[in-house]
């Protein structure tokens, strides 16, 4: 009759409780808060608010973006996980310190120093200019510093798991004739797809967040380089929470959907794994 | 023995109460007020304060404190709305503490209760241009006929600096006989030739002088004086012949200042002091318009006297029917960034 506590640890119903209170104070309630206070709108109006053309443009300017930027940390995350973990090099210490600094740094700082950056007159600028790149208040820009500021997640998801890959295996797949490639291809990135899928949608999920350096170096013209959060703020300028708030639901409705579609790939990933 | 313990019991009790007593009684001489006001006006309040500070303490025996806060000024209405417990406040525009009064923290009728609209100081949009003018602008028909010229001003959505430049720009053409099609066709021609708007006022002053784009800033007079002296030659300050009267008001929060005693009493001090010689000096030390004429007068190669400024009724009923037509959403602005053909 009694049940059988099969758990070698106990503490399951405490950490839970403790569990869904923690989230409860930092997320759900605040989200409850933006759901209650867009609720104030009727139908017409949250649609009137959420769904203008202009807004349509900045949230596929904010997703696309987001996206772009989460696919090239991807790829270059991938590829500094790999060198800061395989091989040992002089300042080994300071790169892999420098690889969280996007996190620490205000990123209102970021976005202006790669807006001076890339202006016409500025340093970088200058030479990118004659040949048609312009990095400051373009699409572009947008793009660059949502990779700035995205850049540790996929390091610091990868990095552990590199760390932790047996070396036998490598060395098995060589010795069964496998060229380096084969290798890489078929027995290391396997193992990473969970961690990078992770890294991913971390780097995703920030840049559709970030506004700070977003509103120095896009310049902010409706309809060409106007992210969502812009649109939020120009809402609570009139004093319209309401209508900000309906924006921001479409935002992290939207992003709540993207972040269980990448989970469930994830899980996906991992039971596909060998 | 026992009486001799007591003695000295009964003396460090009596001290106590009487400490008590004493730091109660100076509790009671002691505020501390919160002036919640918007970016640029640091300097000026911490000036007026050191001045009014130690006057009201000489008068009432008060020792006042005098918190400062400052941010973009709608974002500082709202945390005062949110409940920020600000004594006063004085904020940029008239919107901003509007906003605080809909929602019932100011009492209605709050313009009238100080003189000339509850209006110490006010301020306008000018220009700021490259060293020796090289565009030669002179006038707001220049900015957009003029060819080759880019403009610097915030987004009039996100920044009062911005929708103020608007008005501005609006307004020099309605004032002068322009009829609304004008009007429209000038903002649309301006607006075409802004490459960035940056969200707020300080945004736009570090993409005109840092970044060096842009011929022409339409900028807050007190900042365009400011960024001018800092910038050691390289810029130049055009007054426009005509210009929006903008209107920084100041109030006294009155569901903030009845929670405790001497708050009322030292705030409505401290706002009326504003009015005073003394203080409306400071306001022109620091390029805000003095109110009080005779003050202005003194500041003539400051503030050119032939300089026409219009108010916000030369162009809609009020400030907030002003931004519902061209600022707010499906309004005249909206209307210049929409898409061609669609």
């Amino acid at each position: 009759m009694a049940s059988i506590n099969r758990r070698v640890l106990p503490g399951f119903s405490l950490t839970l409780g403790y569990t869904v209170f923690y989230l409860s104070i930092l997320v759900l309630i605040p989200i409850a808060a933006c759901f209650l206070k867009a609720s104030t709108l009727s139908f017409h109006e949250f649609w009137d608010a959420v769904w203008t053309e202009r807004a349509r443009a900045a949230y596929y300017l904010t997703f696309g973006a987001a996206f772009i930027a989460a696919l090239v940390n991807l790829v270059l995350g991938l590829l500094l996980a790999w060198v800061l973990v395989r091989y040992t090099f002089p300042g080994k210490k300071i790169v892999d310190s420098l690889v969280d600094l996007p996190l620490a740094l205000p990123t209102a700082v970021g976005g202006l120093v790669y807006a001076s950056l890339y202006v016409q007159k500025g340093w970088l600028g200058q030479y990118l200019a004659p040949l048609g790149i312009r990095g400051a208040y373009t699409r572009l820009g947008i793009v660059l510093v949502l990779t700035f500021v995205g850049l540790p997640f996929v390091v610091r998801t990868v990095q552990p798991i590199l760390e932790d890959l047996d070396p036998e295996s490598e060395e098995a797949a060589a010795s069964l004739g496998s060229t380096r490639w084969q290798t890489f291809r078929n027995v290391i990135l396997p193992t990473l797809y969970p961690a990078l899928i992770t890294g991913f949608a971390l780097a995703f999920a920030r840049g559709i967040g970030e506004y700070g350096s977003v509103v120095f170096v896009s310049g902010n013209m409706p309809y060409k380089t106007e992210i969502a959060p812009i649109l939020i703020v120009a809402r609570l300028e009139e004093f319209a929470y309401g209508e900000a708030t309906a924006i921001a639901i479409v935002l992290l409705v939207i992003s709540f959907v993207m972040l269980v579609l990448i989970n469930r790939l994830e899980r996906w990933s991992m039971r596909h794994e060998y | 023995m026992k009486s001799s313990l007591r003695l000295p019991f009964f003396v460090i009790t009596l001290g106590l109460m009487i400490g008590i007593f004493l730091s109660i009684s100076t509790a009671q001489q002691e505020v501390s007020l919160l002036n919640v006001s918007y970016d640029p006006t640091r300097e000026l309040w911490r000036d007026i304060n050191s001045h009014f500070i130690p006057l009201y303490e000489k008068q009432k025996g008060v020792k006042l404190t005098i918190n400062q806060s400052h941010g973009g000024s709608s974002t500082q209405a709202r945390a005062v709305i949110d409940g920020l417990e600000a004594d006063v406040t004085t904020l940029a525009s008239f919107l901003d503490t509007d906003a605080i009064s809909k929602k019932g923290l100011i009492k209605d009728g709050w313009v009238e209760r100080l003189p000339n609209h509850s209006r110490p100081y006010y301020s306008t949009v000018v220009f700021v241009v490259r060293k020796g003018n090289p565009k030669g602008i002179k006038d707001w028909p220049d900015l957009v006929n003029k060819p080759d010229i880019s403009i610097i001003t915030p987004n009039p959505k996100t920044s009062g600096n911005g929708y103020v430049s608007f008005f501005a720009a609006w307004g020099s053409v309605v004032v002068r006989g322009g009829s609304r099609q004008d009007a429209i066709n000038y903002v649309t021609k301006l607006y075409q030739r802004v490459p960035v708007l940056d969200s707020g006022a300080r945004g736009a002053t570090t993409t005109f002088v840092q970044k060096e784009i842009g011929d022409v800033h339409l900028a807050w007079e007190n900042e365009a004086h400011l960024e001018v002296a800092e910038a050691k030659g390289k810029l130049e300050l055009v007054n426009p012949p005509i210009s929006i009267l903008a209107e920084p008001q100041v109030a006294v929060v009155d569901a903030n200042v009845d929670r405790a005693p001497g708050h009322r009493e030292a705030a409505e001090a401290y706002l009326k002091y504003t009015y005073t010689d003394e203080a409306q000096e400071i306001f022109a030390k620091h390029f805000y318009r003095p109110s009080n004429e005779t003050i202005l007068k003194k500041y003539t190669d400051v503030f050119p006297a032939n300089t026409k400024l219009f108010p916000i009724t030369a162009i809609a009923k009020d400030w907030p029917d002003a931004h519902k037509q061209f600022i707010g959403d499906g309004g005249v602005f909206d209307s210049i960034y929409k898409p061609r053909g669609r």
